[in-house]
């Protein structure tokens, strides 16, 4: 891909300090970080988004942070309604959607209140103008308009009249003053992509295959775009905007796309479906952030698909129980608490010896919490949280992308061991976007499940249903409409071999362990626990699990450490204990308080330090750097 | 052509561990002599149920069978139904497990109507848990957990049923081999889910409670044995009839004889009727009261599915997204 350089970087910003891009003419940015905020209804999830399919057409690696509140529609103009969108773009690996931000585009006081305190020295603010009001400054609790004292004399600030500037762009289309605001978003858009130096026509193009049937709003809006853009270029103005421009990535060949992590998480149970050869029956209850997998899920219905919103989180985990037993593929997904509802359920399908994948998009808590911010607070739930001696196989999916390979792995050990797995996924990843390698569905290995058994004439149905594989303990699928292998099952306790119901003292003993040593098992199938960076034995390895992975990638690269980051969470790689034997201390920072050190405790008998963040928000790179470099000089001194 | 089946054939090897007289072992006797009339095949039927004294049912039953959780089983037979509409899925609750930890489930699967027969075995008790006052018991049902006297007011299963948008709804005496054999073979035949009240007498802990109008003496007075295009005839050689009062908009009992025209003919396709019929206290509606198919959930799913839930496109063909690109 080939790269023009229109840098046209302007004294103001290359007086600014300490800054990513206090950067000379010939020089180009390493990464760059942009924040884009305001009210939850000015549309800055959708205008972000389209930045990042733009970022990504351009070449650049990139992590985004979607930030939004719980409210579908916070009363304008205050703090509490800020949604914002964050994404990192560069040419160096990008793993995390950024520290500080370089750039920010304030829609209002509010929004300017909110990032401000995020913000790089240096970095450069776009407002709009027209925003800054008196109402709207009291409302997000300025006693004084910032643009006057000196709050802002770190920064560069563009003042543009924004609102005024694009309802003028649409005004030829004789929209409503409302309307016309609306397409305030694409206004801005077409600033940042004419910052950026991107082309306008991919987000052109998506809003006319979007707004295909509202022609009116269709071409107001790409008027906006074009004004915005077209804002950038004016001579007299591109004095104070900056042309920035990043290295397009080092990426390994081969075919690209951007993704979220729920549309990977769709397509990986889709294409489980497919290596299984068996339908996928998905169904759920409305919650956030698990929703996005049921909307992408509906939309895949030729790949063997089908979805059904049950009338509550129970029957939605029943459902794909019946769905189970039925011979589909049977999936569900929620959030901590609808997942706390699923508890019950999950016990019957261990008892039933069924294949089940239960999706968690883990998010702040306890209780309802915050429901829009992330965390990972329900480790002790899906490896600890059931009644009884009811074990599950747990994973956790590190990032966007690999929510595909987890959702594939978690089916291939439900069928290949007949139990119910639990995935691990979190609010941040449900929305978050990343450039993603797109894995060819036809080279993995096929999904097989244990075949169902001949039927002699005269033999015990339900023994042939419970003769389970010596290896994984997975017994055969038998499905009602099967002849010859009509049996009972349920929830109570079963004979080992005859599938009958038992109380007896010897066969429980023998049932309890028999369940534990089929989850045990998942281990011996699992591939060994490597080193995500470093040398294999030293003074300190991280220990990640999920979404955390990105900052924690960066800071020990930053610090030189050691990384290991665990996606088989329960059973773990049965390696774990000897690798990190290999290390003097074991630093495990994780968004809750304590929960994957306990299972280490628990699990490995090893003592391993905590470092615990439950702000709602994700992990820093130079918080985590700074803490293991204080680990590491607790330990010479 | 496999040879018939008979009720025997339908009964499985388990011992049966219901009390000694209770009123499940006639409904169990019932259901496996329907299944034989109706030529079910044990390998495509499967009998789904909850948590309680009921839902041990499918054990006995020689077909397929999953006792799932409490209340839970309307969610768990939706569920294998769509993946398998061929089936015949039955669902076995009582009061407590379908009107009380189950009435969420249950409500949701009538209004879906999906195409399941529900048969919700009424004994206004809880009986597994050793006698505690049901969500169907009567106002002042002394019990465990109500020593002086429940204080609800009892939910009526046909009531329910109906406002949860039910397309069939029938009623039967556990120990009525005639009507409820009569009852089964309709609730099995409905495309849809059909919904059926069994009253079955608890002998351990709520004996008799039905005795006022399944008792043998008063069976002929107390008990209208509803058909549809038929009179609402009752009582001693169908002396009684029922005729709709438009002053109270409610049915009332009539001397038959003396003026016949004035006796309702039932028609179970009308709506507000039913609601009127589930009302009667005395005689007790039995039989079909309501029955107004519609399109079943699992068909609608099926025919909305763009490939019928077949893999028609590869996911390799969607993996892409509309910007995919390349690095050399």
């Amino acid at each position: 891909m080939s790269y023009t350089s229109r840098l046209a970087v302007r004294t103001a910003v290359e007086a600014a300090n300490n800054t990513s891009f206090s950067v000379n003419k010939n020089s180009k940015l390493q990464s760059i970080v942009v924040r884009l905020a305001g009210d939850s209804g000015d549309g800055i999830q959708l205008m972000g988004s389209q930045f990042a399919v733009s970022t990504a057409l351009s070449g650049r690696d990139f992590a985004t942070f979607p930030d939004y509140p719980a409210e579908i529609r916070a009363p304008a103009g205050t703090t509490f309604g800020v949604s914002a969108y964050q994404i990192n773009l560069g040419g160096d690996p990008i793993t995390t959607a950024g520290d500080a931000p370089d750039v920010l585009v304030a829609f209002n006081p509010a929004a300017l209140k909110v990032s401000l305190p995020m913000l790089r020295p240096g970095a450069l603010i776009v407002l709009n103008n027209d925003s800054f009001t008196p109402r709207n400054l009291a409302k997000a609790g300025y006693a004084d308009d910032p643009r006057n004292g000196n709050a802002l004399d770190q920064y560069q600030v563009v003042l543009a009249d924004i609102s005024h500037l694009n309802l003028e762009a649409v005004r030829s289309f004789g929209l409503s003053k409302s309307e016309g605001g609306r397409c305030k978003n694409f206004w801005v858009l077409g600033l940042l992509l004419w910052m950026f130096d991107r082309e306008l026509e991919p987000v052109e193009g998506w809003i006319r295959r979007r707004l295909g049937t509202k022609p009116t709003m269709r071409d107001a809006n790409i008027a906006a775009l074009h004004a915005g853009h077209a804002f950038g270029e004016t001579a007299e103005l591109s004095a104070s905007l900056p042309q920035l421009s990043v290295d397009p990535a080092r990426m390994a060949p081969g075919e690209y796309r951007s993704v979220t992590g729920a549309e990977a998480l769709a397509l990986g149970i889709a294409a489980a479906g497919e290596l299984a050869d068996r339908p996928v029956l998905f169904c759920s209850y409305p919650i956030t952030p698990s929703s996005p997998l049921l909307h992408r899920l509906a939309r895949l219905q030729e790949l063997g698909v089908g979805t059904f919103q049950a009338e509550d989180e129970i029957a939605a985990i029943c459902a794909a129980i019946g769905a189970s037993y039925g011979g589909m593929i049977g999936v569900t997904s929620s959030s901590g608490p609808g997942i706390a509802l699923k508890t019950e359920a999950m016990g019957l399908a261990v008892n039933a010896e069924l294949p089940l994948l239960i999706v968690n998009w883990q998010r702040g808590g306890p209780s309802t919490g915050l429901p829009t911010k992330t965390e990972q607070s329900d480790l002790y739930q899906a490896v600890y949280g059931r009644n009884a001696d009811t074990p599950i196989p747990v994973l956790a999916a590190a990032s966007s992308g690999e929510c595909f390979d987890m959702a594939v792995e978690g089916m291939r050990i439900a069928i290949r061991h007949m139990t119910p797995v639990i995935l691990l996924v979190d609010g941040y990843l449900s929305n978050a976007s990343e450039p993603w390698l797109i894995p060819g569905v036809e080279s993995l290995p096929r999904i097989e499940d244990r075949p169902v058994p001949e039927v002699p004439a005269g033999s015990d149905a339900a023994m042939l249903a419970y003769q389970r594989d010596p290896e994984s303990l997975g017994r055969p699928w038998v499905t009602p409409g099967m002849p010859g292998l009509v049996h009972r099952t349920g929830g109570l306790e079963r004979d080992y071999v005859t599938g009958h119901i038992s109380y007896d003292p010897d066969n429980h003993q023998r049932m309890t362990e028999f369940r534990q040593a089929k989850v045990d098992s998942v281990a011996r199938f699992i591939p060994d626990q490597a080193l995500e960076l470093g040398d294999s034995n030293g003074d300190i390895v991280v220990v990640g699990w999920g979404s955390t992975y990105g900052p924690i990638y960066q800071a020990v690269r930053r610090t030189g450490a050691s990384f290991v980051h665990l996606r088989h969470i329960h059973p773990l790689p049965r390696n774990l204990g000897t690798l990190l034997a290999g290390f003097d201390k074991v630093l495990v920072p994780e968004m809750n308080n304590g929960q994957l050190a306990t299972l280490l405790r628990d699990k490995l008998g090893i003592k391993p330090v905590s470092y615990c963040k439950v702000s709602g928000q994700p992990f820093r790179i130079s918080e985590l750097a700074a803490r293991i470099e204080a680990e590491r000089n607790g330990d010479t001194r | 052509m496999s040879k018939a089946l008979t009720a025997k054939d339908f009964a499985s090897s388990q011992e049966v561990r219901w009390c000694p007289g209770c009123g499940d072992y006639a409904i169990l006797k019932a259901v496996t002599k329907a299944l034989a009339d109706a030529g079910a095949r044990p390998e495509r039927t499967v009998f789904v149920s909850g948590i309680g004294c009921a839902s041990r049912f499918p054990y006995y039953v020689e077909t397929y069978g999953f006792h799932t959780i409490h209340g839970r089983a309307p969610a768990v037979a939706t569920g294998l139904k769509l993946a398998n509409p061929d089936l015949d899925v039955w669902v076995v609750t009582g009061d407590g497990d379908g009107l009380s930890i189950g009435g969420n489930h249950l409500l949701h699967t009538l209004r879906r109507n999906v195409g399941l027969k529900i048969l919700l075995f009424n004994n206004e008790i809880y009986g597994l848990t050793k006698g505690q006052y049901s969500p169907t018991s009567r106002t002042g049902t002394v019990s465990p957990s109500s020593p002086t006297g429940s204080l609800e007011a009892p939910i009526s299963p046909g009531r329910f049923a109906l406002g949860a948008g039910a397309r069939f709804f029938a009623r039967a005496i556990d120990t009525d081999k005639t009507g409820l054999g009569e009852v089964l073979q309709q609730a099995h035949a409905f495309d849809g889910a059909s919904f059926t009240e069994i009253f079955q007498n608890c002998i351990v802990y709520n004996e008799d409670v039905f005795a006022a109008f399944t008792d043998r003496n008063n069976a002929a007075e107390a008990q209208l044995h509803l058909r549809h295009g038929e009179p609402m005839l009752f009582g001693e050689n169908d002396s009684k009839g029922i005729r709709f009062n438009p002053e109270t908009f409610e049915l009332e009992v009539i001397d038959a004889t003396g003026s016949p025209g004035d006796v309702l003919v039932h028609d179970a396709g009308n709506a507000v009727l039913a609601q009127l019929l589930v009302e009667l206290q005395t005689p007790v509606a039995l039989g079909v009261i309501y029955r107004q198919p519609s399109e079943p959930f699992e068909s609608a799913f099926y025919k909305h599915h763009p490939s019928r839930m077949r893999r028609t496109r590869r996911v390799a063909e969607f993996i892409r997204g509309p910007n995919a690109w390349t690095v050399e």
